[in-house]
């Protein structure tokens, strides 16, 4: 018997925190302008305590004015969208669920697609509608997917699917109306993008972020006994609605966030919960913020690639995740048969 | 109504061991829509139990036993009537006050992600800490034991997917255990046991009632292994409680017949203990040639 122990846990988190260290690095090397190992931690140092000369002006510029910003944003966006997934396959007790499975993403797509075709001019309202899209899908998706006063995993899961495969609908309809240069990016955007710096600042989106994470953590050890069965989990003392609003509404701001920053980058939030299941177990106190870095390093690893693997053409992230995380599933998946 | 029954039987055993559960006129009734008439009543009921004592709730399917059951977990609130665990509503107690002192066995449900045995029974623990909690050592310590008890401490380190019905079994009763509960509710626990499996659960049943003296309610299906084991019967039919006593006040057969609605016999064994006997067409026609059989009835 060896309990899980906070101790643990920071040693999982400090590990996966050193890989992390090592990619961000890995990624500010490379590009189109490479930069040495040595000069990158150096300017990175340098750059933290402010002491700027001896600093080349364009490793500088190149490190700090354009690929950590993006790197940030990988780093935010990934942890968002793999604390969701594990929350949703937790309250869905459905290990398929994914962050775009109740249709949050369809309607952040919806309030984006609106936002071209009404202010065409102006980038953030892009972002802002898609928030906003994502908001009222939220909400929507919670009053469809209610039965007797409170969440029920079943009836959520297909008011989700419904949601999703309307909005859709909607999308493919209004796409037709858009002119080539707003499809393409539309088309980036459907498919999850970290090229467009966030309208809010990274640090405001941090810190939102982990008020969320923080919030479904407060859950983890009721969110391992929901797994066992809510009937069995009520009896042992979880106030389960509760729990399950509180996941919901949580991994429901991450997905929403995410998405109107980025765009729907796939397969982070359905895979990197199963891998960390894979390497630490399933007990929610450690996988929800093993997700977080494991999401992180996901999505920094697959930008990096994405932007230098047919350079100076950049790729969406998500053609990269999806790349990647379709073979990755299918092999967890046979192995889960096997 | 017949008396409950008591372990010991002298009037200072009835005082150290006073009622720990009491049921007295409880009921229930369960409806899809406020508007319309209940699609369900159960009761009213009333049976009480003791210290370590276990109370059988027998009935067809679809008589209201594990209503009744969530009833007692406090989970339904009673319509009427009124339920008590040690003077107090298990209803009124906050849910993990309540799951310190009540636990309740379901029938199993499937496990989402691999578990080990010792993390599931561990969970047992929950009630006792803050909503966000880590086990420590005496929690450890507890699970230990309850593994024990239930002869299943060589299962620790296997995983929850790999265990067969009856180890799986042992070790949810193992969890429940760690709750350290005063009142043990099961919900059908022979159930896909072989009857071999079926009699050690009564024993260790039984045994750990002693040991750990907590009042446990079983619903079950096996007659005869209730009549054996527990010490009062609590008879329903379709939502109706037909009787409530000692096995042998209840196992009467036209009282049977009528819960079950099929033709049996009731017989009493060398313990004084009832046992209930399936007739096949053959046996009924010899009884209605010959009635006077039908008529003995157990006496005890």
């Amino acid at each position: 018997m060896r309990p899980l122990t906070p101790r643990r846990i920071a040693g999982i988190c400090v590990a996966l925190g050193g890989a992390l260290f090592v990619v961000v690095v890995f990624s500010l090397q490379v590009g189109a302008y490479p930069i040495g190992v040595r000069d990158v931690v150096m300017t990175l140092v340098r750059g933290a305590i402010g002491h700027w000369n001896n600093v080349p002006p364009s490793d500088r510029l190149v490190v700090f004015g354009l690929r950590l910003p993006r790197i940030a944003l990988g780093i935010l966006v990934g942890a968002a969208l793999s604390v969701s997934g594990a929350s949703f396959q937790a309250l869905l007790r459905n290990p398929l669920a994914d962050p775009y499975v109740l249709g949050v993403s369809s309607g952040a797509a919806l309030g984006a697609i609106l936002a071209l075709a009404w202010f065409p001019h102006a980038e953030w309202t892009m972002q802002a509608m898609a928030f906003l899209g994502a908001l009222i899908t939220i909400a929507a998706v919670y009053f469809l997917g209610r039965r007797g006063g409170q969440i029920d995993s079943t009836t959520l899961l297909l008011a989700g699917i419904i949601t999703a495969s309307f909005l859709s609908a909607i999308i493919m309809f209004l796409m037709t109306t858009l002119s080539g240069r707003d499809l393409r990016g539309m088309a980036f955007w459907l498919m999850g993008d970290l090229t467009t710096p966030p309208a809010i600042s990274l640090g405001f989106l941090f810190v939102i972020l982990l008020i969320a994470i923080g919030a479904i953590y407060t859950t983890s050890s009721d969110l391992n006994l929901i797994l066992t069965g809510e009937q069995e989990a009520h009896h042992l003392g979880v106030n389960v609605p509760r729990v399950k609003l509180v996941v919901y509404v949580g991994a429901s701001l991450l997905t929403g966030l995410a998405v109107s920053v980025s765009g729907a980058i796939g397969y982070v939030g359905l895979l990197i919960p199963h891998v960390m299941r894979m390497l630490f177990g399933s007990d929610y106190r450690v996988l929800i913020p093993a997700s977080a870095i494991g999401g992180a390093i996901a999505v920094v690893l697959a930008d990096t690639l994405a932007r230098t693997i047919v350079a100076p053409t950049e790729l969406p992230v998500g053609a990269m995740t999806a790349a990647i995380g379709a073979p990755v599933f299918i092999y967890l998946l046979r192995r889960r048969l096997a | 109504m017949p008396a409950p029954n008591a372990s010991p039987d002298t009037a200072a055993g009835w005082m150290q061991n006073p009622v720990r559960l009491l049921v007295e006129q409880a009921s229930y009734a369960y409806s899809v829509s406020d508007r319309e008439a209940p699609d369900f009543t159960l009761g009213p009921v009333t049976f009480s139990a003791r210290q370590r004592e276990i109370v059988g709730i027998l009935g067809a399917n679809a008589s209201g036993k594990s209503t009744l059951l969530r009833l007692l977990s406090g989970e339904f609130k009673a319509l009427s009537g009124r339920i008590e665990l040690d003077g107090t509503p298990p209803g009124q107690l906050p849910l993990r006050e309540r799951a310190q002192r009540i636990a309740l066995v379901h029938q199993e449900s499937t496990l989402l992600f691999p578990l080990r045995v010792w993390e599931y029974v561990l969970q047992g623990r929950y009630p006792y800490g803050q909503r966000l909690r880590f086990e420590n050592e005496a929690d450890c310590l507890l699970a230990g034991n309850a593994l024990e008890q239930v002869g299943a401490k060589a299962l620790l380190d296997r995983r929850m997917s790999q265990l067969s019905g009856g180890e799986r079994q042992r070790v949810i009763l193992a969890r429940a255990l760690a709750q350290q509960p005063r009142l043990l509710l099961l919900d059908e626990p022979t159930r896909s046991l072989d009857i071999g499996g079926k009699v050690e659960l009564m024993r260790r049943l039984r045994r750990l009632a002693e040991e750990n003296r907590y009042t446990a309610v079983v619903v079950t299906h096996e007659l005869n292994l209730a009549a054996e084991f527990f010490d009062s019967i609590v008879l329903l039919q379709r939502g109706k409680c037909l009787a409530s006593g000692k096995p042998a006040d209840v196992y009467r057969r036209e009282l049977l017949e009528q819960a079950f609605e099929t033709t049996l016999d009731v017989e009493t064994n060398a313990s004084g203990r009832p046992r209930v006997i399936l007739r096949g067409d053959a046996d009924m026609d010899a009884l209605e040639a010959n009635p006077d059989a039908a008529k003995e009835s157990p006496s005890l």
